[in-house]
């Protein structure tokens, strides 16, 4: 009489709208959380204008060029991984999520030797050549590195994230009528994607 | 609302086509960014780079996150957050934009 | 499984797990609650002790029982405590995931697993915190508002606090991410948004703070961190880095976490005011809508802690505009539940009068609120203990309080035992004369002019001090009386059937005490508005007319 299962309730009850507004109120707090940044970003380079300018010149646009290419492709690949599996083609799908996460890979390794020649260069947080130039070049690779660092992260978590529903989706879990873990996991990805959006411009793109 | 748990939102038909499409004008976007990038706008340059990653960023939302074909109740929550940031970065440069 | 129409209680039933792993694992939003309800209390204790320690050392001028950088600690962690681990969780992540599904039909919360995830993640912070004091380098110095650049430079463990802080943070996110689903998914058939009781209204207005507000400060404290780490330039002015921009970042979240701790509050006062008066709530919607009009406004005066480190001349005058502005949704509140008062047929029990104790404290806080959003006064009293009193009387006075109450009221709900009415109302007395006699005097030599943070003062003060150090034991001989009041009726074997103590007419009052798993025999259908009293309300109009 008194053994009742906790999670019956879990499992009676699935809501997809509900998941997906979850989704996008976590997704409101990854903004906020980079929007931050953004504001830290927006009053230094108010206040050094031309440092910044300087200072953008030692990025290599085409890097980032390459980098914005990889990543909204790889946005639109994980949109077709999802058309697919609603169309019960279960195979594209996978196909699709695998190629995301190839792109996903491949972001990180340009992101790595990226860092590797500024590293190489001398220009890090604490070096001798970043602290002998002026405040508001400091203050741009201070934040050139953190906030492309924590995207980084949030590449990497998106790529787990994908990884764990490539396994759910071969194993069937998610199918043609239940794929909102797929979808959310999708919506992430944008919002990285989209996050990027935003740091090429302000990076690369202000010499 | 218990009992509307499986409601569907009502899909338009999805291709592939459509999404290759979009992300069609996103690569002609980044192209262009990058190509007026080199040309020196003085002060206008950023308005333009900033103005394009808006327009990407709508396509984004709009369409690869399916915002279009989400209820109301989703896209006033967008806005909710957008306005927020918006009130912020616009409060404190209330503060650095006048001495 | 049915039992005379009486279902196996959520304190009894056995689920997957067994033993302690049948509430540290439990994903029912009752169990989570009692999980946060001990958790929180007990870091209120340790919060209460480190300040009654601090107003034992100024009970008299110089050192009296600790040095000054113990005393440094004390107040950090002591704010520290209260802040992240007391008072912000303590309405929404303990009464409202309790309630918040009952009060709108539910079965639970929209993510069981995510809210206990929020518990251990509260858990795993709160550890943080506490292994912060005992690493060699001592506990934090920095104050709880962690300033730049001391906060680089302090070689005590700020690092711990950081991250303990930035971990609450994200705790408390999950806990609004998954009301707000819940509000929009779960009610019940017929519960519309405005029949929704008003305290769902205030946990809702409240959870977008918490989503949209508390990134920025984990992000804040994350790049402080990130500079003590690796010394990247980021706020250091040694770098270039602009210390008064940190202290944009940390209130563009801090001010709108006090909503986080006084909406909720209001909400649980605008549930009791109406049952006591056994009265429908005037101006339902008004209140509704000043929750929401609170939260967007509180998110527009963050710079009223700042006027004296030298902001544009605009943004001050934009500031102290803007926060004269907040106070009309508070003032809106207050003036409905007075008329809701009004011509009631009022019952003086406990939660009453913490009720009432929460509006005459909120209300000398949110006056002294407004003294201190005037630009010239507040260049005068900014960063002396009238601030500490202020502070105290909204923080303590308002939510401590609105704790207070929401624990009288619900806890035959909760626990099916009734405590000692007298000994309750007794309490209140001891709690409300030991907390004005403890804050009140903070205002005055904070107007003649005494620091805050100060574990030393002139002898002028001496008298105020020794008043206020006095208040703190009446205080504390309240919270005594009032705890054990509670543990007292925990322990007894007679246990309290009657469903619906008050005469309320929400949802939480048609089920059993101590609620079953899935609190409702039969999803109810909503027909009516949270707080009718038709037979009151009528017998008023005859006398009217
Ligand atoms: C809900 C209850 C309470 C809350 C939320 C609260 C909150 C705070 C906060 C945020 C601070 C500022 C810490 C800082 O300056 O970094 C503070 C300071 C202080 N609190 Fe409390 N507190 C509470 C209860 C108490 C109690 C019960 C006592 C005394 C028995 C107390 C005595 C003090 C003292 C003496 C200070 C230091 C003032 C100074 O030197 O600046 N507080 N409190
Ligand atoms: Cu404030």
């Amino acid at each position: 009489m008194s053994s009742i299962a906790e999670h019956t309730v879990e499992h009676i009850h699935r809501d997809d709208v509900g998941s997906r507004l979850g989704m996008w109120l976590f997704l409101f707090t990854e903004l906020v959380l980079f929007g931050g940044m953004f504001l830290v970003y927006a009053v230094y380079r108010f206040t050094y204008p031309h440092e910044f300018h300087v200072a953008a010149k030692e990025l290599n646009t085409s890097v980032g060029a390459l980098n914005t290419i990889i990543l909204l492709t790889s946005s639109l690949t994980i949109v077709l991984s999802i058309i697919a599996i609603r169309k019960n083609n279960k195979f594209l799908s996978v196909f699709f999520q695998i190629f995301t996460m190839v792109l996903a890979f491949g972001f990180l390794i340009n992101k790595y030797f990226e860092w590797n020649i500024k590293i190489h260069h001398g220009i890090f947080p604490g070096s001798e050549i970043l602290l002998a130039k002026g405040n508001g070049e400091i203050l741009f690779f201070g934040l050139y590195y953190v906030m492309t660092g924590l995207h980084a992260l949030h590449v990497g978590i998106g790529m787990l994230l994908i990884e764990v529903m490539t396994g759910l989706t071969i194993k069937g879990r998610i199918n043609s009528t239940n794929y909102v873990r797929l979808e959310a996991a999708g919506l992430y990805w944008h919002l990285v994607d989209i996050i990027w959006i935003f740091l090429f411009p302000l990076f690369y793109l202000i010499t | 609302m218990s009992g509307e748990h499986l409601e569907i939102t009502v899909e338009h038909k999805p291709t592939y086509g459509f999404y290759i499409l979009i992300w069609l004008v996103l690569m002609m976007l980044t192209g262009v960014t990058v190509a007026v990038a080199g040309i020196n706008f003085g002060n206008i340059t950023i308005a333009t780079a900033l103005t394009i990653a808006i327009i990407k960023s709508y396509l984004v939302l709009t369409f690869f996150m399916h915002l279009k074909t989400e209820t109301a109740t989703f896209k006033i929550f967008v806005g909710v957050a957008l306005l927020f940031l918006l009130i912020s970065i616009a409060l404190l440069f209330s503060d650095y934009s006048f001495l | 499984m049915h039992n005379n129409g009486h279902s196996v209680s959520y304190l009894d039933y056995k689920g997957k797990h067994s033993g302690i792993f049948a509430w540290i694992l439990s994903t029912d939003h009752k169990r989570i609650d009692l999980l946060y309800l001990m958790a929180s209390l007990l870091f209120f204790a340790v919060g209460v002790t480190f300040g009654f320690l601090m107003r034992l050392e100024l009970i008299a001028p110089g050192k009296t029982i600790m040095d000054a950088q113990t005393y440094n600690s004390f107040f950090t962690l002591h704010g520290i405590i209260m802040i992240f681990l007391f008072v912000i969780p303590g309405l929404p992540a303990v009464f409202g995931n309790f309630f918040l599904p009952i009060l709108i039909g539910a079965k639970d919360v929209a993510f069981p697993r995510i809210n206990l995830l929020s518990w251990w993640l509260y858990i795993l912070g709160a550890l943080l915190a506490v292994i912060s004091v005992f690493l060699p380098g001592g506990p934090a110095d920095t104050g709880w508002t962690f300033y730049i650049p001391y906060s680089i430079r302090s070689t005590t463990n700020v690092m711990p606090a950081l991250m303990a802080a930035f971990i609450l943070g994200f705790s408390s996110i999950l806990t609004g991410l998954n009301f707000i689903v819940t509000i929009h998914r779960m009610r019940a058939p017929g519960m519309t948004f405005f029949r929704m009781p008003l305290f769902a209204w205030s946990l809702y207005a409240t959870a977008w703070v918490q989503i949209l507000a508390t990134p920025i400060i984990g992000i804040t404290l994350l790049l402080v961190s990130i500079e003590r780490a690796f010394g990247v330039g980021l706020f250091d002015p040694a770098l270039g880095g602009d210390p008064v921009l940190y202290q944009h970042l940390f209130w563009i979240y801090s001010h709108p976490a006090v909503y986080i701790m006084i909406l909720p509050a209001m909400g649980v006062i605008s549930e009791i005011i109406p049952v006591f008066s056994h009265r429908t709530i005037f101006g339902y919607k008004f209140i509704a809508f000043s929750s929401l009009a609170i939260a967007l406004f509180g998110s527009m005066v963050w710079a009223h802690h700042m006027f004296t480190v030298g902001m544009s001349e605009t943004a001050q005058i934009i500031f102290s505009l803007l926060t004269f502005l907040v106070a009309i949704p508070s003032a809106i509140k207050i003036f409905n539940w007075v008329a809701t008062l009004y011509k009631g047929s009022i019952s003086t029990d406990a939660p009453l009068l913490y009720a009432l104790g929460f509006i005459f404290l909120f209300s000398i806080g949110g006056f002294t609120g407004l003294i201190q959003g005037a630009l010239s006064v507040n260049m005068h009293i900014h960063d002396t203990s009238f601030i500490v009193a202020h502070f105290h009387y909204v923080m303590f006075g308002g939510t401590g309080f609105g704790i207070f109450a929401a624990m009288h009221y619900w806890f035959p709900k909760m626990f099916g035992k009734m405590y000692n009415m007298k000994t309750a109302k007794t309490g209140f007395w001891f709690l409300f004369v030991g907390f004005n006699t403890l804050y009140f005097p903070m205002f005055v030599m904070g107007w003649l002019g005494m620091p805050r943070r100060y574990y030393d003062y002139l002898p002028e003060f001496h008298i105020y001090h020794l008043v206020s150090t006095i208040g703190s034991w009446i205080l504390i001989v309240g919270l005594i009386i009032m705890f054990t009041n509670f543990y007292k009726a925990l322990r007894s074997k007679t246990s309290y059937t009657a469903i619906n103590p008050w005469g309320g007419e929400t949802l939480e009052w048609t089920i059993q005490n101590k609620p079953s798993l899935e609190n409702f025999e039969v999803i109810p259908t909503i027909t009516a508005g949270p707080y009718e009293y038709k037979d009151n309300e009528e017998n008023l109009m005859k006398e009217d007319s």
